[in-house]
């Protein structure tokens, strides 16, 4: 799985980036993650408002922080 | 549990009312029966001020700032583009201006917002319409200006708030400034796939409003609480015509030279209030006040440098220039009228 943190470098897109590494690590995903700080990329996903979650390129969550839990939901579906 | 849920805030509301209506009652009785300080003193009526303001101000923003989260999760960035899409340079600045006020917005976003927006084809003048309604209508500000001058000066910040980002917008609309976008920005192509919109149940809504009291109270109380106690102390304590002289409604440069303080400098609209309360305080005319507040937190050196990546600087000169004329003007009006 790849997971993509899109996110311009705001503390927000932050939080979210340190948060996926922790769930991800906590529950043993196997997956990439990879933050894209590059507005251009970020636009290509439609993305108006960051942070933004997108699983194996496709925007799941955008404009805010999950909770642990919920982040955790989107990333075992 | 899904009983509970529902309870909880109700329950809530029920002992906010009972702690805001006799905030009053407990700070004469902290002051008078326990602290027993004699009254008609400066210092006792900085006090009573300040025990009085701080819960009430406190309590005023936690209750606006779970409905404003409530109410925000019904506007999200994509819906709002979608209202705007297609409407004309008049409507949709003032379309665009109100849902600026209610978009969740941060300057961050101010960069994939303003492409989101251009690459749908939304007219310029509409776009910064929002860009300046956005940050400059802030609901923090609306409710500490609420709490400590009264509904007037806060319905007064708003009004002119929405009239110059709505004529600001469609001024620079009218110019035709297209060209003066970088020209990559026109190139983006963005994938307009909805997706499924993500599904929101009430139960998420209220969620949405515990999110934004935790982020947004838990960021500001420490300006808000800076700011009465300055407020309180200054009471009587500064020799009022010092800034009255610097500032005041007789020195007709007071409005511009306050706004072109304000545009460089960047505050959010907690950390302004304190000194706004302060000028007001000692005898700054309102338009002045609120000008400078205007021009704090609508206008600020690190958007700009954010903005410049998409504005040739000859726009991103326009954009500074005719919102500063904006504001310069509604400094002016206020004052000839109060």
């Amino acid at each position: 799985m790849e997971i993509k943190i899109l996110g311009p470098g705001c503390a927000k897109c932050k939080t979210l980036d340190k948060l996926t590494h922790e769930v991800v690590e906590k529950n043993g995903i196997k997956a990439t993650i990879i933050k894209v700080e590059d507005i251009m990329e970020i636009i290509k996903y439609g993305v108006m408002s960051t942070p933004a979650l997108v699983i194996d390129e496709k925007v799941v969550l955008k404009g805010r922080v999950p909770s642990a839990d919920e982040l955790k939901q989107l990333l075992t579906k | 549990m899904k009983s509970y849920k529902w309870l909880l805030p109700i329950i809530l509301l029920g002992l906010w009312i009972l702690i805001y209506f006799n905030l009053q009652l407990v700070t004469n009785w902290l002051i008078d029966d326990i602290f027993k300080l004699t009254q008609g003193k400066h210092i006792t009526d900085a006090l009573r001020f300040f025990i009085f303001e701080v819960p009430k101000v406190l309590l005023l923003l936690v209750l606006i700032i779970f409905v404003v989260g409530i109410i925000r999760s019904f506007f999200t960035p994509e819906r709002t583009r979608k209202a705007l899409e297609g409407r004309s340079l008049f409507t949709g600045n003032i379309m665009a201006s109100m849902l600026g006020i209610v978009t969740p917005f941060c300057s961050c976003s101010a960069i994939p917002l303003f492409l989101g927006f251009v690459e749908s084809g939304i007219p310029l003048g509409v776009t910064f319409s929002f860009l300046i309604a956005a940050p400059m209508i802030n609901e923090v500000a609306v409710i500490l200006l609420f709490g400590m001058f009264g509904w007037k000066v806060a319905a007064i910040y708003i009004g002119t708030g929405l009239v110059i980002a709505i004529s600001a917008g469609w001024v620079i609309g009218r110019l035709k400034l297209e060209k003066h976008v970088e020209s990559w920005v026109y190139e983006i192509k963005a994938d307009h796939a909805e997706g499924e919109e993500e599904k929101i149940r009430l139960t998420d809504r209220i969620q949405a409003g515990y999110t934004a009291v935790k982020e947004i109270v838990g960021k500001v109380w420490i300006y808000i609480i800076i700011g009465i106690a300055v407020g309180a102390a200054a009471h009587g304590y500064v020799p009022e015509s010092f800034m009255a002289n610097l500032m005041g409604k007789s020195t007709w440069y007071s409005v511009p030279l306050s706004v072109l303080i304000g545009v460089p400098l960047y505050s959010n609209a907690a950390g302004i209030i304190p000194i706004v309360s302060v000028l007001i305080e000692k005898g700054v005319p309102l338009g002045t006040a609120l000008a400078f507040m205007m021009a704090v937190i609508g206008l600020s050196l690190p958007e700009m440098i954010i903005l410049r990546k998409v504005l040739k600087m000859r726009l991103l000169l326009t954009f500074v220039g005719v919102v500063t004329i904006g504001i310069i003007i509604v400094g002016y009006i206020f004052n000839t009228i109060y």
